[in-house]
């Protein structure tokens, strides 16, 4: 009985949203059924869409991680699109103009300038909020937007390719700045891929096991209350957005040094604020938020070619993520409302 | 007065009249105890099928005014509809209002963008401008306030409307006080929750009222990326400068306005030492410091210069601390 | 206005705070609800004011039946009570508040002017309501539900936190009500001494059970005995060889909003008790928080042993073995959302513990504590799932065992006899090993029964009683109105 009603609620919610999307996709005069082959083409069909799939899961997989350390010290760290941004520009940075290092030292200088860019730009909102009382979600809006208008500016300006600027991208980093591939049919990097999984490891393990974790929890729940129990809340948060900071950094240095090759507007694409959908349908745990992650990079992959082969906005890969996050969370609302009388609640898990 | 200069005041009046209708909206709703942080999204969205309506009902042959109506009644129900589904996931179904809020803004915008996908940069109806009889001929600020579209008058008569309704009626008493102690006002026989739907909804249906304003008025038309992107984030922190106060938020939308004024004669003007596109950066720093400014800290260290006497006059003017119950939930 | 209840029940989940409850009230009549803390008495009046539903049982009005749906029906049905945290809005200056819920009010500045000259309360329509004593509050809403018209007026815990003048005023206003209006009153309370001051007559709860009722006078001894079935006497407190100095404050000013502290000495030392006596908001409760680093003085300083501790943050004062603990146990104090042996994970390393959390051995440790501290609970249990006894106990087993100086908010605010004397007895023991304590408290009675001296605040203002054998609850209360 029990598992009978976890599945239909575990399937409803998403059944909903395709069937939303699949009217709205008639709505603007597209075959759905089409859209869902091309759709799935387009992630799965071959080794080479299947990389850019696991392109897109890399960053959205490390800004997940690391806002799952921020929504456990109860913070909404809206500006983890900048963090991926400026994680960004301070990798092509490196690998724009830093002539002479062998290889693999100038990509580990590119990804450590993206890390430090990414700390340094969460450590920040924790500033505005600790020191200046500027409420994260504000900081962060606001941050986004100024990495963004620096970004353009270093594009169109400084850093404008010598040929003459278009205002659409630096020129295209030298072969030594960029991550080696795995191989040409599945063109992503190895290095990456590593991190990544060693990120998760970490992630659950600094969550569920040290004193850290259990204090930015206590600071998450209730910051007077920590405080008065001892907790160093300041640091919490701090070492919470700088910990999430350099997570996306990382992810914005892997959108230039593996996807681009370039610096370009935008280069974040929405990836931050896709990973804050990834890790509110993952119930904020650690284990989950990469697999779902998955499925989103799986959705923003195959959405490149739906563009391409059906002329469709790409704004379609955002509407069916946000329906199905939206939609689960609106259904456990229902579920606990509802439906409750034989649930017991749901427990919080790493 | 220097025409020039009134033309600018004019141009600052009618650009800061979308923040004005959005903010006083979200100013309802959070002054009954709930946020919409869905503004972003719900702007545009509400701004494209506005348009959209109205720009259909003008092909399929219905008189401006009514297609105009028309625009402006489907953007405020979409406006209302994001609303409702905050009230509901927020107070009946017990979800977190910023959670749900957050998850509005990404889907409204992609929705627009989507659906807004074969409609973008084509003329279709917009408001006129309408001077008041009589009023524009005022001087100095005739010109000024009373050469506009209606959306302008209707942000006016919203502006007194609200402050009325707010600290002039039995039915504001109730409204501030769900706000900031539901349990008091429960006590009384007010149906807090019934009213945070209500007003959530009215603040919402404002907020498309806002968003028709842009793509009927301000600037009219769709066009992807929408014109009105990061404008209601700016509305959001404008409702926290001007302390959930009426009249102090129509100011910080103005002063906002005028700022962004600025930054663009700058730009035309071109000759001011500083790459142009960093000017885009001045309202996202302009939003910093006032939420520094207003932030307790700051604004008590400043206070504390003033003579005693003065000190507390400006305290009361100046600061405002937010409705005590935003956010929370109410379970009688 | 005559009030019968009938067979009146309610439960809350396993406890039966309610059990077929039958009484009657009558006009011009002040009776005294009496009953320790949990007896059922809130509960009791909450069902006839509309606040509660019972689970059955009848309430009738001068002889009919009424059933109402929330406290605004109540009030319709002339029934008005004053809660013990008066719900008004802080917001809302005086007059929204008395206007606020009465649409129908004709002139109300009027009104609320001439009520409160008629009761001699001075009550400014245009001030905010969140900067009133709890006193004037209270007034307020006496003043509020007169103009709603109630015949009947119940007062929850009325004379917590006000002075001895202010609580003279309010029994004079009810009395006058009952004599001159013939209002019914209801006074809630657990102080014997309110109650044969003020009633006519009194009914007493235990356990859910109405188990009497009986004319005033009458005596204390004979109402102790409806109240408690049995009571241990308290353990005489020994006086202890005063130790070193534990806590030193020097001429310290401080500002906050509108409180102003001037040029305060202080200081603790080992094996002494102190406790603080004053109204809501007089100071004390910033002063515990000075003494803590919880807040920044302007000027002066706070000492630590010998050592300036002035700008030191709180994690500061704990290393050096000062600790606070705040009123409200789940706001400040306790996390929900977090289990007991999540809380001794956290704490009971001290503030620097190792790296790495050992669950198991955590669990071990919750489990110890929990049979130690006598805790109703497991070490899985989330702690807001315990009771605020419960809350309470876990909150000073986070405490270590031998601190230089505990401050304490309030420790046993809510609790009932038994756990308040149960937290003493702990307080004790540490003090006996050395430590001092400093302790605020609304209830006069343990401000007496537990100090060595006692700090009053009247408004920023401090003056000191060294010798508490000397003085009573009842001279107490004058000093904490103002009247050094």
């Amino acid at each position: 009985m029990r598992a009978w009603r976890d599945f239909v609620f575990g399937l409803l919610p998403i059944s909903f949203s395709l069937l939303v999307t699949a009217l709205l996709i008639v709505l603007v005069g597209k075959d759905p059924l089409e859209v869902a082959r091309v759709l799935w083409s387009g992630a799965f069909g071959t080794s080479e869409t299947l990389a850019s799939v696991v392109n897109f899961w890399i960053p959205l997989t490390l800004a997940a991680l690391g806002l799952v350390v921020t929504f456990r010290a109860g913070l909404w760290n809206i500006g983890v699109e900048g963090q991926i941004m400026i994680g960004a520009v301070a990798a092509s940075g490196v690998a724009l103009y830093v002539k002479g290092l062998p290889s693999p030292l100038l990509i580990g200088l590119s990804m450590a300038a993206a890390v430090m860019a990414g700390a340094l730009l969460g450590a920040l909102i924790g500033f505005l909020k600790l020191r200046l009382g500027v409420n994260e979600i504000f900081g962060g809006v606001a941050l986004n937007a100024l990495v963004n208008v620096a970004s353009i500016y270093l594009i169109s300006g400084p850093w404008q390719p010598a040929e003459g600027g278009s205002a659409q991208a630096t020129s295209p980093f030298p072969m030594d700045a960029r991550l080696p591939l795995i191989s040409p049919i599945f063109p992503t990097s190895l290095l990456m891929l590593v991190l990544t999984v060693l990120a998760i490891g970490l992630i659950i393990r600094l969550l569920s096991g040290t004193r850290w974790g259990l204090q930015l929890k206590a600071v998450g729940k209730n910051p007077r209350s920590a405080l008065l129990l001892g907790v160093p809340t300041g640091r919490s948060v701090f070492s919470a957005l700088a910990l999430c900071g350099l997570l996306a950094g990382l992810g914005g240095a892997h959108r230039v040094l593996d996807t681009y090759y370039s610096l370009r507007p935008l280069v974040s694409g929405g990836i931050g604020f896709l990973a804050l959908l990834v890790v509110l349908l993952a119930a904020m745990r650690a284990l989950w938020a990469p697999l779902i992650a998955f499925v989103f990079a799986a959705i923003l992959g195959g959405t490149t070619r739906v563009r391409i082969r059906l002329q469709l906005d790409p704004s379609l890969a955002g509407v069916l993520q946000g329906l199905i996050v939206l939609t689960v969370v609106l259904f456990q609302g229902i579920r606990e409302r509802y439906f409750a009388h034989h649930d017991e609640s749901i427990e919080e898990k790493v | 007065m220097d025409s020039v200069l009134q033309n600018t005041l004019n141009t600052v009046v009618s650009n800061a009249t979308p923040l004005v209708i959005a903010a006083l909206g979200e100013t309802i709703t959070e002054r009954a105890g709930v946020i919409n942080l869905s503004l972003d999204g719900s702007l545009a969205l509400s701004a494209m099928v506005g348009f959209v309506a109205a720009y259909a009902a003008q092909r399929s042959g219905v008189s401006a005014p009514v297609a105009l109506a028309l625009g402006v009644t489907s953007a405020a129900l979409i406006g209302a509809l994001m609303a409702l589904i905050i009230a509901w996931g927020g107070i009946t179904l017990r979800r977190d209002q910023v959670a749900v809020g957050f998850i509005l803004t990404l889907l409204a915008a992609d929705l627009a963008q989507f659906l807004g996908q074969d409609y973008t940069r084509i003329p279709g109806p917009t408001f006129p401008t309408v001077p008041v009889p009589f009023l524009v001929d005022l001087p100095v600020v005739g010109p000024i306030l009373f050469r506009h579209s209606l959306f302008v008058y209707f942000s006016y008569v919203l502006l007194i409307v609200c402050w009325w309704w707010l600290f002039r009626t039995q039915g504001g008493l109730a409204h501030r006080a769900i706000g900031e102690r539901p349990a008091s006002a429960y006590a009384r026989g007010v149906d807090v929750n019934g009213l945070r739907y209500l007003y959530t909804i009215l603040g919402g249906a404002l907020v498309g009222v806002a968003g028709a304003a842009f793509s009927l008025n301000l600037k009219p038309g769709w066009a992807n990326p929408p014109s009105m992107r990061g404008d209601g984030w700016i509305a959001l922190a404008i409702v926290i400068f001007g302390g959930w106060h009426p009249f102090r938020v129509l100011l910080g939308a103005y002063l906002f306005a005028a700022l962004r004024a600025f930054a663009s004669a700058a730009q035309r003007s071109g000759d001011v030492g500083i790459p142009l596109v960093l000017l885009n950066a001045i309202p996202w720093l302009a939003m910093i410091l006032t939420l520094v400014f207003v932030s307790s800290g700051v604004l008590e260290r400043l206070l504390r210069v003033l003579p005693r006497a003065v000190q507390n006059r400006a305290r009361a003017l100046l600061r405002s601390d937010p409705p005590a119950a935003l956010g929370t939930r109410f379970e009688p | 206005m005559e009030i019968v209840l009938k067979n009146i029940s309610k439960r809350f989940g396993a406890v039966r705070a309610n059990q077929d409850i039958s009484v009657a009230f009558y006009s011009g009549r002040i009776v005294g609800v009496l009953g320790e803390n949990g007896a059922g008495k809130s509960t009791l009046m909450k069902i006839l004011s509309g606040f509660q539903a019972a689970d059955s049982g009848e309430i009738w009005l001068d002889g009919q039946r009424v059933r109402y749906r929330g406290a605004q029906e109540a009030v319709r049905a002339g029934l008005g009570m004053l809660q013990q945290d008066p719900l008004d809005v802080p917001a809302f200056t005086v007059l929204e508040n008395f206007v606020f819920g009465n649409p129908n009010l004709a002139n109300p500045r009027q009104k609320l002017a001439e009520l409160a000259a008629r009761f001699g309360f001075h009550l400014d329509a245009d001030a905010l309501c969140g900067q009133l004593s709890i006193a004037q509050r209270q007034q307020l809403e006496i003043v509020r539900l007169l103009a709603l018209g109630v015949r009947a007026l119940i007062l929850d815990e009325p004379t917590t936190g006000i002075s001895a003048e202010q609580k003279e005023l309010l029994f004079s206003t009810l009395r006058r009500l009952a004599r001159e209006e013939g209002m019914t009153v209801l006074l809630v309370s657990h102080k014997l001494e309110d109650v044969i001051a003020l009633c006519d007559e009194v009914i007493v709860l235990r356990g859910g059970r109405l188990v009497g009722r009986t004319s005033m006078p009458t005596t204390p001894q004979a109402l102790v005995a409806m109240m408690f079935e049995e009571l241990s006497p308290i353990d005489a407190r020994p006086s202890l060889p005063l130790g070193q100095t534990a806590l030193r404050v020097e001429s310290l000013h401080l500002h906050v909003d509108r409180l102003h502290l001037h040029n305060l000495n202080f200081s603790l030392r080992g094996g002494e008790t102190v406790g603080l006596a004053g109204l809501d908001g007089s100071g004390q409760e910033a002063f515990l928080r000075v003494c803590a680093g919880l807040l920044r003085p302007q000027r002066g300083r706070v000492c630590v042993g010998e050592q300036d501790f002035t700008h030191r943050s709180y994690r500061d004062f704990r290393r050096a073995g000062v600790y606070f603990t705040a009123a409200g146990r789940l706001e400040e104090g306790l996390i929900a959302g977090l289990t007991l042996t999540e809380h001794v994970a956290l704490t009971d390393e001290g503030d620097d513990g190792a790296a790495w959390i050992n669950w198991i051995d955590a669990e071990k440790r919750a489990a110890a504590r929990i049979a130690r501290y006598q805790v109703r609970g497991q070490p899985y249990s989330p702690i807001e799932t315990l009771s605020g006894g419960n809350q309470q106990r876990v909150l000073i087993s986070l405490l270590p065992e031998h601190p230089r100086a505990l401050l304490l908010e309030q420790p046993t605010r809510g609790l009932d006899v038994d756990s308040t004397r149960w937290i003493w007895q702990q307080l004790e023991a540490r003090r006996q090993q050395g430590a001092g304590i400093v302790f605020s408290s609304a209830e006069l009675d343990e401000l007496v029964t537990y100090s060595d001296r006692i700090l009053v605040f009247y408004e920023g203002r401090c003056v000191e009683v060294a010798d508490v054998r000397q003085t009573s609850a009842d001279a107490l209360g004058h000093l904490i109105g103002g009247n050094f």
